[in-house]
């Protein structure tokens, strides 16, 4: 039996997108495998979520009462279900949580891991994960080798497909053990704006925003879509705004179904990070800027006359 | 205190990557030490410089990565310790974990320290599997770090912000953009550098761990969807474009 075992993530309490995400992919795998999903919920009061992940795909969900994430004892309790459960195949989200503490899974599994995927297929009754490699340069294929195969998958790259599983519902409560590491104090002030390594869109700005004052023109336009607020390097380092909110190689890694550039070049360490999201559209007043070699639209033309008037439309059409 | 810096070897970002069937092709490629790494280069130098000590920059692969290793030695590693793997695969984090582990019980190491990611797997997966193969604590995304005596402290970036933490050493730390602003080696140590000794260690050496991973393949990434500049009179023009393409055509907002 192969069977599949996904990790939900949650937020201020709330089910995120990424926990059905990965419920679809697992579907998918264990449909090809001939095996059952089971999700693994951690928190308090995650049992209402079960039905959610049920209908995206999962036969059955466990759920674990714990406190504030902490990277240690999460691993001692992902870990501890999957030696219970025994799955072949395990998904875990490629958030901040995700890189934190899914390391410590993968070496108390003694299991092979991939990170950060963006595509899952089955081949030989082996899952064959797909992941960019060299800044989006190139992309790998791997196949993990261990009875235990652990996957850490990108938010935003996999489909949420609608397919009702069993729904069994199902408490356990393995050993967290202590943690050597102690949380004195948490900021977070910026918590509650739409996240952006998992946003489905990005407003981003770049040095051609001119300085801080003008973040409002952007943050209208993000405002009416539900997006995140994004920056390329040379914006952070001006100070115009913190350095959480980078794109590229030395900022967060993104894959939004649609990415707004206004005012950035497009530089390939820019590009590192954001050049796999879905649709990019490009503001630019200059023709020739590289940013016009990924956009799918492309305008030439002043952000400053560009983005009030999308705003203004959009705001038209979305009511 | 002992402190060992991962210094992982990656192409330049501006290189043109040509891919092979299971890696790249070799030629013509500028090879850098990965950004975040110097980071911790850096990180592991001024804790020497504050606490004594000695640092030693370990590098996994062929003999290239020797090259990374002087530049190491250039801005102050004590130390420099190739682990000898001619066949490297840059993506098997369990295999590359379980050696630097081996090598750093081995040294009885208090720090280990590696970037966040490498630019060239984007894993982030190294270093907290060393700290978890060692029984130990780990702190990732770290923004500060102060250590005295064995006590730990740091920031590190969480979503949505940053959370201080606490721990006592050994400890292993992944460092994030704002830690440090890394040193340039100068020309002094760039030259005795070249005469530094490195020692090497091969895989039997340490414990011989087997690979978890099997390449299938490399490919060029998916061709993108066709992209097109659009053509309007004015602003509004463009907007209401965009929309239409965004709403109609993508399918997207
Ligand atoms: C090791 C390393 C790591 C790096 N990491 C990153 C990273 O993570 N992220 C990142 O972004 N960069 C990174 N960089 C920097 C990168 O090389 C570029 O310098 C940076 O991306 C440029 O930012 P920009 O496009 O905003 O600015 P610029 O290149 O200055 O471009 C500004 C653009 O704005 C346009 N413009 C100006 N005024 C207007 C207007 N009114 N309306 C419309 N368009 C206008 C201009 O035509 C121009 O194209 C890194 C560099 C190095 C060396």
């Amino acid at each position: 039996m192969s069977n599949v075992l996904i990790v939900g993530e949650l937020k201020n309490g709330e089910l995120k997108k990424i926990s059905k995400e990965i419920t679809s992919a697992g579907r998918k795998i264990a449909d090809a495998l001939g095996g059952k999903v089971t999700a693994l919920l951690i928190g308090s009061g995650v049992e209402k979520f079960a039905g959610d992940l049920g209908a995206v795909g999962a036969d059955s969900v466990v759920t674990v009462n714990a406190g504030d994430f902490n990277a240690e004892t999460w691993a001692n309790l992902v870990a501890g279900v999957i030696k219970d459960k025994n799955p072949s195949v395990v998904l875990l989200p490629h958030t901040s949580q995700g890189k934190d503490y899914s390391p410590r899974v993968a070496v108390k599994a003694g299991a092979g891991i991939v990170a950060d995927v963006v595509g899952l297929s089955v081949d030989g009754g082996k899952v064959v994960a797909k992941k960019p490699i060299y800044s989006g340069k190139a992309y790998g294929n791997f196949k993990v080798t261990s009875p235990v195969a652990i996957f850490t998958v990108r938010p935003n790259s996999q489909e949420v497909v609608q397919k009702a599983g069993g729904g069994a519902v199902e408490a356990a409560s393995p050993a967290a053990g202590d943690a050597k590491v102690k949380i004195v104090s948490s900021d977070l002030s910026g918590g509650n704006k739409v996240q952006l390594a998992e946003a489905s869109i990005i407003v981003s700005g770049g040095r051609g925003i001119k300085g801080p004052e003008n973040w409002p023109v952007l943050q209208g336009l993000a405002d009416v879509l539900g997006a995140a607020l994004g920056a390329s390097r040379a914006a952070v380092d001006a100070g115009w705004i913190p350095h959480s909110h980078q794109v590229g190689q030395t900022g967060k890694t993104v894959s939004p179904n649609c990415y707004i550039a206004c005012g950035i070049s497009g530089a390939i360490q820019h590009l590192a990070g954001m050049g796999s999201s879905k649709y990019i559209v490009a503001i630019n007043k200059d023709g020739d800027a590289p940013i016009f070699k990924v956009a799918t639209y492309g305008v030439v033309g002043d952000l400053f006359e560009v983005v009030p008037a999308l705003t203004d439309e959009f705001k038209k059409v979305l009511g | 205190m002992k402190i060992i810096v991962l210094v992982k070897q990656v192409p330049d970002t501006e290189t043109n990557i040509k891919v092979g069937d299971k890696s790249i092709n070799e030629t013509g490629i500028k090879w850098i030490i990965s950004p975040y790494d110097e980071f911790a280069i850096e990180e592991g130098l001024r804790l020497r410089e504050k606490n004594g000590g000695e640092v030693i920059a370990v590098s996994l692969g062929p003999d290239r990565v020797q090259e990374s290793l002087r530049q190491a030695y250039a801005m102050g590693a004590d130390r420099a310790v190739q682990i000898k793997v001619d066949n490297y695969v840059p993506f098997d984090t369990t295999l590359t974990s379980e050696l630097i582990a081996n090598f750093a019980k081995s040294e009885n190491a208090d720090v280990i320290i590696g970037g966040r990611q490498s630019i060239d797997s984007d894993s982030s997966q190294v270093v907290v599997q060393v700290a978890e193969a060692l029984g130990i604590a780990h702190i990732a995304f770290a923004v500060s770090l102060e250590i005295s005596g064995t006590a730990v402290k740091s920031t590190k970036e969480v979503e949505g912000g940053t959370q201080v933490v606490e721990t006592s050493l050994p400890v292993a730390i992944t460092a994030q953009k704002g830690l440090n602003e890394p040193r340039y080696p100068n020309l002094k140590g760039l030259m005795a550098a070249k005469k530094k000794p490195i020692e090497t260690k091969t895989p039997a050496d340490l414990g011989n761990p087997t690979s978890k991973i099997e390449v299938v393949g490399l490919e060029p990434p998916p061709p993108r969807i066709p992209g097109r500049k659009l053509e309007a009179a004015d602003a509004k023009g463009f907007a209401e474009q965009l929309v239409k393409a965004l709403r109609e055509e993508a399918k997207v907002i």
